[in-house]
């Protein structure tokens, strides 16, 4: 622990943690619908110029009002965010801007514009351009929204796993050596894939869950069981890439961050050969330092952990425990040393800038050379005890374990659905009532699988802002903890504003239906 | 060493050419904010108000989104700034946030059923985004030219010197100033705007007696920023790095480059053109707008090149000279630059598919029978 930290209140980075948190998760409500509707509606869409036919239009239609409505909140929050690593983060914006801007920046040039010129096309165009050109619109909207996902999730996985990139002494900061590495490190390839495909599921079950309701009241049905159909083949493609691409991350999780892994599956005692729980309940009773048994039950699959992670049911997974104390047989550093080498590789860098100030380029040299040597353990520097650097296991372990449940739930639930309503026996047997219960139901279950995924992302790297460079605490503005206290009940309060009313609005939108077909459009049908 | 010195600033200078042209397109875009101001002046019954929100709807996208984008330009280029403006002047930005977080719902919720609060709640937010969202950009702006209070040290962390954070700007009358030229500008060039896109005979010469109105002010504040910017001393930089005042600094960065102060005429004769050909021609002429609103661009684009071209700090600190940000010590490394920069090849198309769809949009003019017409309005 250097003294440069000593004075950051800690109060202050958990408001500034806890604004993060609400406003991304708060943001991440609209974004996944936005990923996966706008596709649907664009396959919709495409139906409809093929065919001609009136209630396919009626369709798109009134998917792309509930869009409309959930899209301006997205809009509004990603803002926040986006300024947010400036007010929030400074330090880190400094620090990783070289990195992390270029990605954000083009994601506004690229994307951001293409999302917003067609999107005023998609709902305004209907009577004003071709049939040829709204369709190339409501692709070209869905289009821009996911490669405006791109740039962001290569941003996040960079966090994760900082690659493609060299610490520049002289400016203090990251900075970009190889743009293809951090594009393409595969971190970002599984989170791009993973989150992306995540948001289709959530806006098929979405658009299942609506039309269950319809289904049950008995309205609409024709446009429900089509819409149904529609989400649940797109769902179901969409559920298989987020099992592969989600298996894809925890294999990545394991290389970079053993630690995160190690919260995810309540490991703390790791070794050869180990289980992968299915379920279980932790005992709160168990910490670091105590010897208890942490989990009061659990049920698991041997050896299993160690198969998905490697093909060989054998290898080793080392736990909370042994990364905290080390594990010589396996090459596993302890903490305490990697925060001897994180001291020496900021003393050297403290040492370096002063040198550079005396015109000393000799002495400058060797401590340059000392810091490059010790600086993947840079970061630890900014430790302050050993177990700082176990996140919240509970917290991690629960939502791993929620999200995988979940999403082995929503591939029946596809195959039920799609199944079901190809056959035409959705409305006709028994127990149709119990599935479109279930299909409302899948909405929230939905929401909850997706914030979850958040939260095994974000709060299993804590205390890392960036992994093994820098912790949260040395990201943060100095700025007065009330200050941002202040800010987070104004956001806390306009968000409840926000949801309350667009929740209300779709409800109302929703049961009033789609428009009635006579008056709807006029002359171009 | 010499040759990566120089390639090195032709792309810092390119950055700040683009990030200044960004900057120019959002007050241009503005005038969605300056509109949102006009909704009661203008539009006296139900039906003239849907006209003007409708029209505004149909554009409020883009201003947002270069919002957006220019912070995102402003992060990958000059990170520095980035860090050092957002974190310090806190609650200059958090409040402009917060008036461009209640726009973007507005127009989405203002007319739908269930949306609890009632359309002249979100019509005050679109009133409160155009008032604050103009004034504060202008006033943020303004410490380019007048300094702020922080302190870079060795690694570049930042601290901010006054208590206000980022408030205190205001308490400068030439920030001020600006702030409130944009706003004036903003109702001109929305005025201009509904007149070239709202088929209404009485709207028209509403707007027209406003324009007038607005202009006045407009002049007022906006000669008094500038006389002020060629009178003051400027924040200079020499070849080392060090950071000194200069007398007469913007006036003779004008003079250093000539191009950008034709650039700058050009724009103050096309916004005053564009509306003095409005109020003096005796037909309702309509096209007011593609003057000024270019002429925005131009003037506001020189404004900001001489902020930091010319070997100026674009972000002075007036609290420690030597912490002034210039496009030098804030930009990103080289790579970065030249990375984002073959993006920037993009841009040319991007701007060529948002004139084909604002084209596309607003080939007819809003007229009142399409508004009544409940199935065809979004907003
Ligand atoms: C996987 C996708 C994803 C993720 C992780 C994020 N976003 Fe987002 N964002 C989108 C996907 C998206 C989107 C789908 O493209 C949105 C959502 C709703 C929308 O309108 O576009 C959007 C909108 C959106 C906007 C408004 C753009 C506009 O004006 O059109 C901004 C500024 C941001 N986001 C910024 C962020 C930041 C700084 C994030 C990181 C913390 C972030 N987003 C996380
Ligand atoms: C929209 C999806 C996201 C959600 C729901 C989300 C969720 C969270 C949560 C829950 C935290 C708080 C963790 C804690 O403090 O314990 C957090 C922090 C943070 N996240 Fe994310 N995150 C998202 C996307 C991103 C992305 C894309 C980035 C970067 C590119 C990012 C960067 C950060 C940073 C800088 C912090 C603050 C520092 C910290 O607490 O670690 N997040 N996020
Ligand atoms: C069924 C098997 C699944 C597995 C094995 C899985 C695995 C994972 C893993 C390991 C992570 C953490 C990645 C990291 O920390 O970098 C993660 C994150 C995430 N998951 Fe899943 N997941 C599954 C299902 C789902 C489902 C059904 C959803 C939502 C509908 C979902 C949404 C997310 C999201 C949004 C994230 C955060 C973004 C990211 O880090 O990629 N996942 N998942």
């Amino acid at each position: 622990m250097t003294q440069l930290l000593l004075n950051i209140d800690p109060s202050l980075v958990d408001w500034s943690r806890a604004q993060f948190a609400l406003t991304a998760m708060f943001h991440w409500i609209f974004v996944p619908i936005t990923l996966g509707i706008l596709f649907i509606i664009a396959i919709m869409e495409t139906i409809y110029v093929k065919t001609g036919d009136p209630e396919w239009k009626r369709t798109t239609k009134f998917w792309m009002k509930l869009f409309g409505i959930n899209f301006a909140v997205g809009v509004a929050t990603g803002l926040i965010l986006e300024f947010e690593f400036g007010t929030n983060w400074s330090n880190y914006s400094w620090f990783v801007g070289d990195i992390f801007g270029a990605p954000l920046a083009i994601e506004g040039i690229m994307a951001f514009f293409m999302e917003s010129t067609f999107i005023a096309v998609m709902f305004f165009g209907w009577n004003k351009v071709s049939k040829k050109f709204h369709l190339a619109s409501t692709w070209l909207t869905a289009l821009g929204a996911n490669i405006s996902a791109l740039w962001i999730l290569v941003a996040n996985a960079w966090m994760q796993y900082p690659a493609g990139m060299e610490f520049n002494a002289e400016t203090a900061r990251n900075e970009m050596v190889n743009f293809w590495d951090v594009l393409f490190s595969p971190v970002a390839i599984n989170k791009f894939l993973h989150t992306v495909t995540s948001g289709y599921v959530l806006a098929a079950l979405f658009v299942i869950g609506v039309s269950s309701y319809f289904l049950l009241r008995k309205r609409e049905v024709l446009m429900a069981k089509r819409s149904i159909i529609i989400s649940s083949v797109f769902g179901f493609l969409a559920i298989l890439s987020v099992i592969f691409t989600g298996h894809g991350s925890a294999v990545e999780v394991a290389k970079h961050q053993p630690m995160k892994l190690a919260a995810m599956e309540g490991l703390y005692k790791g070794g050869e050969g180990v289980e992968l729980i299915g379920f279980g309940i932790l005992n709160p009773e168990k910490t670091a330092d105590n010897d208890v048994d942490p989990f009061v039950f659990k049920f698991g699959f041997k050896g299993m952990l160690s198969y998905l992670i490697s093909f060989d049911s054998k290898s080793y997974v080392p736990g909370i425990n042994d990364l905290l104390k080390g594990d010589e047989n396996h090459n596993v550093i302890s903490v305490e040393q990697r925060m001897e080498k994180g001291d020496i590789a900021m003393n050297a860098l403290i040492a370096y800038k002063e040198a550079k100030a005396s015109e000393n380029a000799e002495e400058a040299a060797v401590q340059l050379a000392i810091f490059k040597e010790n600086f993947s353990h840079f970061g630890y520097s900014y430790v302050d005890k050993p177990v700082d650097v176990v996140p919240n296991v509970p917290m991690v372990f629960y939502s791993f374990h929620i999200m995988v449940i979940l999403g082995t739930l929503f591939v029946l639930m596809f195959i039920i659905f799609g199944w079901m309503t190809m056959k035409n026996k959705i409305d006709k047997f028994k127990f149709s009532k119990l599935l479109y219960y279930l299909g409302i139901l899948g909405i929230p279950l939905a929401f909850i699988a997706s914030e979850a995924g958040w939260i095994v992302a974000e709060v299993g790297r804590q205390p890392w802002v960036i992994q093994d460079l820098m912790t949260t605490t040395a990201g943060v503005t100095n700025i007065s903890s009330s200050s941002v206290q202040l800010t987070f009940w104004i956001f806390a309060f306009i968000f409840t504003g926000l949801l309350i009313t667009e929740v209300s609005i779709m409800i109302r939108f929703i049961k009033a239906g789609p428009a009635k077909p006579e008056n709807d459009g006029g002359t171009e049908l | 060493m010499i040759t990566a010195q120089l390639t090195y600033m032709f792309f810092q200078q390119y950055w700040w050419f683009l990030v200044s042209l960004l900057g120019a397109l959002l007050v241009f875009l503005l005038f969605v904010q300056g509109g949102q101001t006009l909704i009661y002046t203008i539009g006296k019954t139900e039906n003239e108000r849907n006209m003007i929100v409708n029209t505004l709807g149909r554009k409020w996208e883009f201003t947002f989104t270069t919002l957006v984008t220019f912070g995102g330009a402003f992060f990958a280029s000059f990170p520095l700034f980035y860090s050092s403006s957002f974190g310090g002047a806190y609650w200059a930005w958090t409040a402009l946030l917060l008036a461009f977080t209640i726009q973007a719902v507005s127009y989405e919720f203002r007319s739908k059923a269930g949306n609890i609060f009632g359309p002249r709640f979100f019509e005050t937010l679109l009133f409160i985004n155009g008032l604050l969202g103009t004034i504060l950009i202008g006033t943020v702006v303004g410490t380019f030219f007048n300094g702020a209070e922080f302190s870079v040290d060795m690694m570049k962390s930042v601290t901010w010197h006054s208590p206000a954070r980022g408030l205190e700007a205001v308490l400068n009358w030439h920030n001020v100033a600006l702030g409130l030229a944009i706003f004036f500008l903003a109702r001109i060039l929305g005025l201009l705007y509904f007149m070239m896109t709202i088929s209404h005979e009485e709207m028209y010469k509403r707007a027209k007696k406003h324009l007038l109105i607005n202009t006045i002010p407009f002049l007022v504040f906006f000669l008094a920023f500038a006389a002020w910017l060629l009178l003051k001393d400027g924040f200079a930089v020499d070849a080392d790095g060090i950071v000194f005042m200069e007398k007469y600094k913007y006036l003779h960065n004008f003079l250093a480059m000539p191009v950008v102060l034709i650039i700058f005429l050009i724009g103050v004769v096309g916004v005053l053109f564009g509306v003095l050909k409005t109020l003096f021609n005796k037909k309702n002429y309509d096209k007011g707008f593609w003057f000024a609103a270019p002429g925005t661009v131009f003037t506001v684009l020189a404004v900001l090149l001489i902020a930091g071209y010319n070997n100026t700090a674009f972000y002075p600190s007036s609290f420690d000279l030597q912490s002034s940000l210039t496009i030098q010590n804030a930009s990103s490394s080289l790579f970065t630059l030249k990375a984002m920069s073959i993006v920037s090849l993009l841009i040319p198309f991007v701007l060529a598919y948002i004139v084909i769809a604002w084209r596309a949009i607003n080939k007819k003019k809003i007229t009142n029978e399409e508004i009544i017409d409940k199935n065809e309005i979004t907003y």
